[in-house]
């Protein structure tokens, strides 16, 4: 189905279910309870997840396939969040045009930064894209902040044309919408002691995310796809055998960099702010970090690294010392400001520590990144269930 | 034009700090084929060494004075340190004003530590991954030192002036100009170059050194040999650590340190070493006051009014045009890290 | 049990989800509320989003103490604080409006995005009804417009642009920090005295929005006295090193450097112009000096011997001598071993006055809550008779110039206050050009 073979058929469905049901996967714990502090199921994480695992698929696109590590990623995610703003503000708050701006303006950047940097490969590539990357903030930050707001970050203003939209009726600043459905319109279901929130917005990138997916899954199984992994193993190889490969990576960073552009248009549509810091090489740096904690080359790979880099930034670092004393409270005294004072060097101001200890113990521990080790898991498993013959077959 | 001068030594001294830092990355580049994303750390490392040597030598004898009151109206503590305790202003004095160069001393055994740990304990198993991993595995460890050293010293920067004598200005006459600079700059500028000729001869002069660079060029071969490359290579990533660590210490009284200091430099020191070219040590070094000479140049109002915000990207636009014009940067080796 | 609303303009219809017959054991509630986080329960929730990593982490710790300071004195533990000596008595530490105070933080990393993000997580997920922190204008400003869009109160930290009152003011913002402006307004005077009215002044300005409008508030002022701005370098954010930027002052004919940084870059600036010599030159026969208009405890402290005798101001200080400050330090340094900060005191004040003026308006509706700061005068709170200004939610109060401490005595000794300038002479009209002019309005003020 979908051009797709069976196998693929059965993952694309598996995510677009697992996509689907996030609100109620990322609040598994009761509202009223000590462990909502772990629940994610709230729109604005929720829709950061999409974007950011969408960006990594495009990502890895390019890094997966051909193996060219690009350090300038976050450039176009800038750009694009720009676009999308300024289609806001000039525009229309509909969000359509915004992202198709956004993801078009980035593929031109891409276009030349990509054109110049693939005529050098390796660390040397690295860099350049980097040096397009750092410029780019630096200069959104300070000397186009005509353009870009600067420090603060581009936002909206009532007094903007915005010229296909009705004059404003209310003080209030207008909210991205999709042809009048808001994107931050949201919806609770109560079930008991549990909240549910569905956000228009979250879905509306969870849309976009799994078309993204499917796009790059395509990619992946396609001669195209083929021939950039090709580059990948052995570039040399495949020079000598009379092939120019620059227009199949020039390819590959240009959709992966429209990815990237898309990606920074949807954040602007679920948030209509667009800061510089979006574009500093650590926001590139992210990106490469997500690629390998997830797996590189994998399909699911990225996204589970940006989920999990996206829960480390917004979760653990939300725990603080008061509640941590709230969870170990049942312990004596002495014993409970040791154990506050053991944990609280990993969350709350010390977060950080938690996100590098995990870097490094992923990457030690699971050369192939959060998918390999979803795949022992797995096979663990599978070989319990060979072992015990007695159980039942799988349907 | 003494201005164009003051902007050449300002470069000078700039680009011993960058030189400094990526001679070690460089080394660590070839010898070892390691990315190393926490090399911004060691220089961080360096420079907490020289905090740490100066919280030594101030560690003090609290004695309550009730004649002085601290901010909550209580009897003040009066900190006496112990080494004017011991020794008395004199030596005592000098021991806490000299604490950034005596920390030298302490900054080669701890750096050179912290260099074998390091690639003892966690870079050595990585010589056969992929760079990708190589960049996640010593990220995750930067990130580590840096939160370890937050959680002692604070966030904000830390005072560590140089020793009094060495705080002030110097008046030179060159060519004419009498040009007033600071001397602990012109200390730095000057320690730097000691520092990378020390490494260069080093490697060029001592067996140890030329095994060095034969295993640069061709591990396999001298593997081959019978020759424990990987010993040397461990010494090697000692020294790396222990010269960046140098860096750091020397320039506590430029730049208070603070716990994130490491990051800033570590992209910087990249841009460095690509520009010299990988694996090239020379390269490193040119680049290293190339980029520093011209930073300081774009710096000046009166080029920064032709282009604004010059200053903030020149380095980014020099790298740029430099690897487009010389594929493999200013003294590259062909083949190295280039797929 | 919180309902997550957030535009109630943009809420499906209950009647209409239920209404198609899905046949699921649920309810779909859109919200009753009447407005954004409405508490229920026994509680009420605050957020207080300040960096907690990154160069700035350190004042946000310290804001941290305070916020948690001040939660407790709401509540009734410890000494009261500032609960006795505020002129408005309707605290009695048994919580607000009979609910008790609880909140959560979060790490703006002092970046914009960041800092939303942290702001949307507390106002979905958490249901706070107040925001508070901050440490940088850029930030202040982007988590001002999230809360008035969100409908709920931002109680604006640490934050020094003119523009968070300024152009970018809004109806759901309060900012009790000082500005720009009063800094040059305050200073003017007082280097006019120490250093004569012929002076020409070379400044060195962060380049983003912050250092812009810090360096147009201090030229104007320094300019009305006589003074000749020579010329105006912008640096990069995180120079570190500064010393070609300093390098040619020394021969353009300024005899006075102003440095317009904040945090890590004013430590380094202000250090490396001293290593420069600056203050031992004699040039147009009067001594070179520098001035740094933004004064922090934190950073004198990472400047360290090189302060002395540096003029600068603040908008409160440990040292001052009024009942509300004395309580304030004393409740602060025995919980936690050290006077506060600048910094801290603005994010206990804050989170007190809207409490009080919560209980003032009997609800935590953000507007009432509006409502009732506005044109709010009150004292006893540091640095006396002070007023939230209806116009555009600034407050005015006296300023303090500081000098650097030419031997201090202890580590926290770094700072002297030279002068506490009368607010009249640091006030401005709601519609001065620096501003915004007459085009910047609060617009309405949003209940979610």
């Amino acid at each position: 189905m979908f051009g797709l073979s069976q196998k693929d058929t059965r993952f694309l469905f598996i995510v677009i279910a697992l996509t689907l049901l996030t609100p109620f996967l990322l609040n598994p714990f009761p509202t009223d309870s000590a462990l909502a502090q772990f629940n994610a199921g709230y729109p604005a994480l929720m829709q950061r997840f999409a974007i950011y695992g969408l960006m990594a698929i495009g990502f890895n696109i390019l890094f997966g396939l051909t193996g060219y590590l690009s350090f300038g990623h976050a450039a176009f995610l800038g750009i694009g969040s720009y676009a999308a703003v300024w289609m806001f503000k000039l525009l229309s708050m509909n969000v359509l045009p915004a992202i198709i701006l956004a993801t078009l303006l980035a593929g031109l950047f891409a276009l030349v930064i990509g054109y110049i940097s693939l005529r050098r490969s390796g660390i040397y590539f690295s860099i350049l894209t980097l040096a397009f990357a750092e410029m780019s903030y630096r200069l959104a930050y300070s000397v186009f902040t005509p353009i870009t707001n600067g420090e603060t970050g581009l936002q909206l203003n009532l007094k903007d044309p915005r010229i296909l939209d009705a004059a404003p009726t209310s003080a209030s600043l207008p909210v991205p919408s999709l042809f009048g459905l808001e994107m931050n319109s949201s919806w609770t279901l109560d079930l008991g002691p549990w909240d549910f929130t569905f956000n228009v917005g979250y879905y509306f990138c969870a849309v976009v995310a799994i078309l993204g997916f499917y796009l790059s899954l395509r990619i992946f199984r396609s001669p195209f796809g083929l021939m950039l992994r090709a580059i990948k193993s052995n570039q040399n190889r495949l020079n000598y055998t009379g092939l120019n490969s620059r227009p199949y990576t020039l390819a590959a960073f240009v959709i992966s960099g429209m990815y990237a552009g898309l990606a920074g248009g949807l954040l602007a549509a679920m948030d209509p702010l667009a800061g510089a810091e979006r574009m500093q090489w650590t926001a590139s740096g992210e990106v490469v970090l997500m690629t390998i904690m997830g797996g590189v080359g994998t399909l699911m790979g990225p996204v589970l690294g940006a989920g999990f880099i996206k829960y480390a930034e917004n979760i653990f670092s939300k725990i603080n010392e008061s509640i941590l004393h709230s969870w170990f409270s049942w312990l004596p005294d002495g014993l409970e400001d040791a154990v506050v004072w053991v944990f609280a060097r990993f969350v709350g101001e010390g977060w950080h520590l938690t996100l590098g200890l995990m870097f490094m113990i992923i990457v030690i521990a699971l050369p192939g990144g959060l998918v390999e080790g979803g795949q022992r898991i797995a096979r663990l498993f599978r070989r319990k269930s060979e072992d015990a013959p007695s159980a039942t077959p799988a349907e | 034009m003494d201005a164009l001068f003051l902007q050449i030594l300002n470069g000078l001294e700039k680009g011993g700090a960058y030189a400094l830092i990526a001679m070690g990355l460089t080394l660590i580049f070839g010898t070892l084929g390691v990315v190393n994303f926490a090399h911004g750390a060691l220089f961080m490392i360096g420079a907490f060494v020289a905090v740490t040597m100066q919280r030594i030598f101030n560690f003090s004898l609290e004695i309550v004075d009730a004649t002085q009151k601290d901010f909550l109206g209580n009897p003040l503590k009066v900190k006496v340190p112990y080494v004017i305790e011991w020794f008395g202003d004199g030596f005592g004095g000098f021991l806490i004003d000299w604490s950034v160069p005596l920390a030298i001393l302490l900054a080669i055994p701890v750096m050179m530590l912290v260099g074998f740990v390091m690639e003892r304990g966690l870079i050595k198993h990585f010589y056969k991954r992929p760079h990708a991993d190589q960049i996640l595995v010593t990220f995750g460890l930067a990130i580590v030192l840096q939160e370890i050293v937050k959680y002692f010293f604070g966030a904000n920067p830390i005072p560590t002036p140089a020793p009094s004598d060495y705080r002030g200005t110097i008046e030179m006459a060159i060519f004419g100009l009498n040009l007033s600079y600071p001397v602990w700059r012109l200390i730095y500028f000057f320690f730097s170059a000691a520092v990378i000729a020390a490494v260069f001869a080093f490697l060029q002069f001592t067996t140890f050194g030329m095994v060095v660079r034969a295993g640069m060029a061709d591990r396999e071969t001298v593997g081959l040999l019978g020759i424990d490359i990987d010993r040397r290579f461990t010494l090697m990533f000692g020294i790396a650590a222990a010269v960046a660590g140098l860096a750091g210490v020397m320039y506590t009284p430029i730049l208070s340190p603070n716990y994130h200091m490491g990051m800033d430099f570590l992209v910087l020191s990249f841009v460095v070493v690509v520009v010299g070219g990988m694996g090239s040590l020379s390269g490193a070094v040119a680049a290293g006051f190339l980029l520093g000479i011209l930073q300081a140049f774009a710096s000046m109002n009166e080029v920064k009014s032709l282009i604004p915000g010059i200053d903030q990207i020149i380095i980014y636009l020099v790298a740029i045009v430099i690897l487009l014009t010389r594929p493999r940067g200013l003294l590259g080796r062909k083949g190295v890290m280039e797929d | 049990m919180s309902k997550m609303n957030f535009s109630r303009r943009g809420v499906l219809k209950t009647g209409a989800v239920t209404g198609a017959g899905l046949a699921l054991p649920t309810i779909f509630t859109s919200s009753a509320s009447a407005y954004t986080n409405e508490p229920t329960g026994s509680s009420v929730k605050l957020g207080f989003n300040v960096p907690q990593t990154g160069p700035y982490a350190e004042e946000g710790l310290d804001e941290l103490r305070a916020f948690e300071l001040a939660v407790q004195h709401l509540n009734g533990e410890g000494d009261g604080g500032m609960l006795n000596t505020m002129s408005s008595k309707t605290l009695g530490g048994n919580g607000v409006l009979g609910k008790k105070v609880e909140f959560v933080t979060g790490d703006t990393q002092t970046k914009s995005d960041v800092a939303r993000a942290s702001a949307q997580s507390m106002i979905q997920k958490d249901g706070v009804v107040m925001i508070s922190g901050g440490s940088s204008s850029g930030v202040a400003v982007a988590v001002q417009s999230l809360c008035q869009e969100a409908g709920i109160i931002f109680m604006a930290a640490l934050t020094h642009s003119n523009d968070t009152t300024g152009k970018d003011r809004k109806a759901n913002g309060f900012r009790y920090f000082f500005n720009a402006y009063m800094s040059g307004a305050a200073i003017a005077p007082v280097l006019s005295n120490a250093y004569g009215n012929e002076r020409r002044a070379y400044h060195l300005t962060a380049d983003y929005t912050w250092g812009w409008t810090q360096q147009e508030s201090i030229a104007a002022s320094t300019e009305a006295l006589g003074w000749e701005t020579v010329s105006n370098v912008l640096t990069p954010v995180g120079a570190g090193d500064f010393s070609s930027y300093i390098a040619p002052v020394i021969n353009s004919g300024a005899d006075v450097l102003i440095l317009n940084h904040y945090g890590g870059d004013m430590v380094n600036s202000l250090s490396q112009a001293v290593q420069f010599g600056l203050r031992d030159k004699m040039v147009n026969g009067k001594q070179f000096e520098i001035i740094v208009p933004l004064y922090s405890e934190l950073m004198a402290a990472g400047a360290g011997s090189n302060i002395q005798g540096v003029y600068g101001t603040m908008n409160w200080n440990w040292q001052l001598q009024d009942p509300g400050t004395q309580a304030f330090v004393k409740s602060f340094g025995e919980k936690y071993g050290r006077p506060p900060s600048g910094a801290a005191h603005t994010a206990y004040v804050q989170t007190l006055l809207y409490a009080d003026a919560a209980t003032r308006a009997g609800t935590f509706e953000p507007c009432q809550i509006a409502a009732a700061l506005e044109g709010f005068e009150f004292d006893g709170m540091g640095i006396g008779p002070t007023t939230y200004r209806a116009e555009d939610h600034q407050c005015f109060k006296d300023v303090l110039v500081m000098k650097g401490k030419d031997s201090p005595a202890n580590e926290y000794d770094t700072l002297e206050i030279v002068e506490v300038t009368p607010r009249a002479q640091v006030e401005y009209a709601a519609d001065h050009p620096m501003f915004g002019g007459a085009e910047a309005s609060l617009g309405e003020c949003n209940n979610g």
